[in-house]
């Protein structure tokens, strides 16, 4: 049971190259925190600073009330379950949890009880035997599980460990490593670059960029509330739709005074109808594509101005596409020329350099 | 598997192959056979005359004790060869492992000796270690060590191992540094994490990982050991003092050539074919297997 806290944690690597600019996180006892990011914003890193493997070469990382920047990995009392699990592969299941507890000298009947009750857990009693090599994907990816659980440390660190399982087992999986680390309730830190994991399993989200925490906060509360462009398009699939303010049909419309700004809409918070609601905002679109998923409905459609739309990660999107998301599969005909809109308190207004957000 | 080549004519293969199975044929099977057959002969002493005397060149061989003798050192020095040459080999591969500064030149300069010939090696160390000539037996009698090789059995026999050993290094270095980098980090890594200090990861994880590698590094040291240090002990000893350092190889070389007795010197060839046709059906079969651990 324990705390983790990161105060101005940074990396800088011998050449210069600067990996985490000082990270400020606050994860509470037993609360499940999840560091969500595109791949290279220092994630990983991040997570392997905690776990005692990358040095911290600025800033302090406090595990339950006690520094633990030059302290070893195996002193810090956490476990790690790896993105390629990591298991031993010359020893059994019932080895590879068992060695963590061995090396710190627990008895041997300690130790076997300690593993069968993992086992009968993870459901891996009949498994005790075998080599890793001869496991499923899943399986070999319980026994890392396993292999954490058994020590019973203060916090468990995750990096991406679903990210080699396919997308049936990778959701089994998700909502096992919740309901788990529920019932433990040992703090835990997770890293991934799904924001959909991300939101199902996160008390606290981290969203990070570029070596920096652009948000951090309940899962929910980021959505609604984006601090900045990055997170609006990154939180949210598919994202949050940009646009500038400067023409000038949107900003009569939202009767801002804040000029040259940011306008976010979710595709999910426009509707199709002919009127604009007030202090709304109303876009004509001319439909280009249409994707039925069965219980909703894309509408991928092209402003008729030539307004680019801002896209915050670069090439994610092709610009001027306006998304929008409706329940059911009734949907307009590809070229047909629609109008949708968004009441007031479905916009998220940002600062033109996309860095702040604007409440109205 | 892989897809078979097809070839419009039957003769092509053959042709393709022809050359390689021409060296095969006349550098390999064909003396073989000559050996196997002059194994079975006995010559005069002034070679004039040969008799058929089927297996009592064999015989007269497992009777003779000097033959037990070398059979006994060659083992003995295969051994302290291989155990020698391997666990040296494994402690550099183990340091250049780590992110050093420079690390790329301490490789390139680890895998010179394999560069160089066994009589090279020979003449090397004979020069460092030469009890009249060398410069570290100079400091090995500066600190009251009676060297002298040339006289004392032992010391020819360490002499012999330790030239051996370090000419090996490098080929061993080799394997143990691409075995070492082929264990994915993140395992070492959760031993770390597991509470394992660097010792009992080494000893818990990394070496029985490595264990393909040291048991395929075995049985080519092995083999190295029998026949390779042919040159190095004809440049540093001769097989001497007396017969301290002759090995099987060597008698092979000092009965058939210096000494004359043909027969005998093809039959103890022949059984030392035997014995590397051994040694290779050995690792054949384990290295099929792949995974040992």
């Amino acid at each position: 049971m324990a705390n983790v806290t990161l105060r101005n944690v940074r990396k800088t690597y011998p050449g210069g190259f600067e990996a985490i600019k000082g990270v400020d996180v606050d994860v509470g006892d037993g609360q499940f925190c999840v560091l969500v990011g595109p791949s290279g914003c220092g994630k990983s890193t991040l997570l392997r600073m905690v776990a005692g493997l990358e040095t911290i070469t600025g800033g302090e990382i406090d595990i339950g009330g006690r520094i633990v920047n030059q302290i070893e990995p195996a002193d810090r009392d956490i476990a790690m379950v790896f993105q390629n699990y990591a298991l031993y592969p010359h020893m059994s299941v019932f080895n590879n949890m068992a060695y963590g507890l061995r090396n710190r000298g627990m008895k041997e009947d300690e130790v076997k009880s300690r593993v069968d009750e993992a086992a009968r857990v993870l459901e891996l009693t009949s498994m005790l035997e075998r080599k890793p090599r001869q496991l499923s994907g899943g399986q070999r990816q319980r026994v890392a599980m396993g292999r954490a659980i058994v020590r019973q440390p203060k916090v468990f660190l995750f990096d991406e460990p679903l990210s080699n399982l396919d997308a049936k087992l990778r959701i089994a999986m998700r909502v096992e490593i919740r309901k788990l680390q529920r019932r433990l309730n040992t703090t835990s830190i997770y890293v991934t670059h799904d924001q959909l994991e991300a939101m199902t399993l996160a008390d606290i989200l981290v969203v990070m960029n570029g070596g920096q925490v652009e948000q951090v906060g309940n899962p929910l509360a980021i959505y609604e509330k984006p601090a900045t462009t990055f997170v609006a398009s990154f939180i949210g699939a598919p994202p949050m739709n940009l646009m500038s303010t400067r023409p000038d049909e949107i900003k009569s419309q939202l009767g801002t005074s804040a000029g040259e700004a940011i306008l976010g809409i979710r595709p999910e918070d426009f509707v199709i109808t002919d009127q604009t609601p007030a202090g709304g905002v109303a876009l004509p679109l001319t439909v280009e594509a249409i994707e039925r998923v069965g219980a909703e409905t894309f509408i991928y459609g092209s402003r008729e101005q030539e307004e680019q739309r801002i896209a915050a990660t670069p090439g994610e999107l092709p610009p001027g596409e306006i998304i929008v998301r409706i329940p059911g599969t009734e949907a307009p005909a590809i070229g047909a020329k629609i109008r949708v809109a968004a009441v007031r308190a479905k916009l998220h207004l940002f600062s033109a350099d996309g860095r702040t957000r604007i409440e109205a | 598997m892989q897809k078979q080549a097809i070839f419009q004519s039957k003769l092509l293969p053959y042709a393709l192959v022809a050359p390689q199975l021409a060296i095969v044929l006349i550098f390999f099977y064909w003396p073989a056979l000559q050996a196997v057959i002059q194994s079975f002969l006995l010559q005069d002493a002034f070679g004039l005359s040969t008799t058929f005397v089927w297996f009592d060149n064999y015989i007269e061989l497992l009777k003779d004790r000097a033959y037990f003798k070398a059979i006994v050192r060659t083992f003995f020095f295969s051994f302290a060869i291989a155990v020698s040459s391997l666990s040296f080999a494994l402690l550099l591969a183990v340091m250049a492992d780590k992110p050093l500064r420079g690390s790329m030149l301490y490789r390139t300069l680890l895998i010179w000796p394999y560069a160089v010939a066994p009589p090279v090696v020979g003449v090397l160390w004979i020069f460092m270690l030469h009890p009249s000539l060398g410069i570290i037996a100079r400091y090995l009698r500066a600190m009251g060590v009676d060297w002298n090789p040339l006289l004392d059995g032992d010391q020819a026999a360490t002499l012999i191992i330790l030239a051996a050993a370090w000419k090996q290094i490098s080929y061993n270095f080799l394997f143990f540094l691409a075995g070492l980098q082929s264990i994915p980090r993140s395992v070492l890594e959760a031993a770390a994490i597991d509470g394992a200090r660097p010792m009992r990861r080494f000893w818990t994880v990394t070496f029985p990982l490595l264990s393909p590698t040291i048991f395929f590094l075995l049985v080519v040291n092995i083999v190295y050991a029998f026949f390779d240090t042919f040159g190095i002990i004809d440049t540093m000893t001769r097989g001497g003092p007396g017969t301290s350092t002759v090995t099987l190889v060597y008698k092979v070389y000092s009965d058939g050539l210096l000494g004359g007795n043909l027969g005998s010197s093809a039959a103890q060839s022949v059984i030392l074919m035997i014995m590397v046709i051994v040694l290779t059906g050995i690792q054949f079969r384990f290295v099929e297997r792949k995974v040992t651990y």
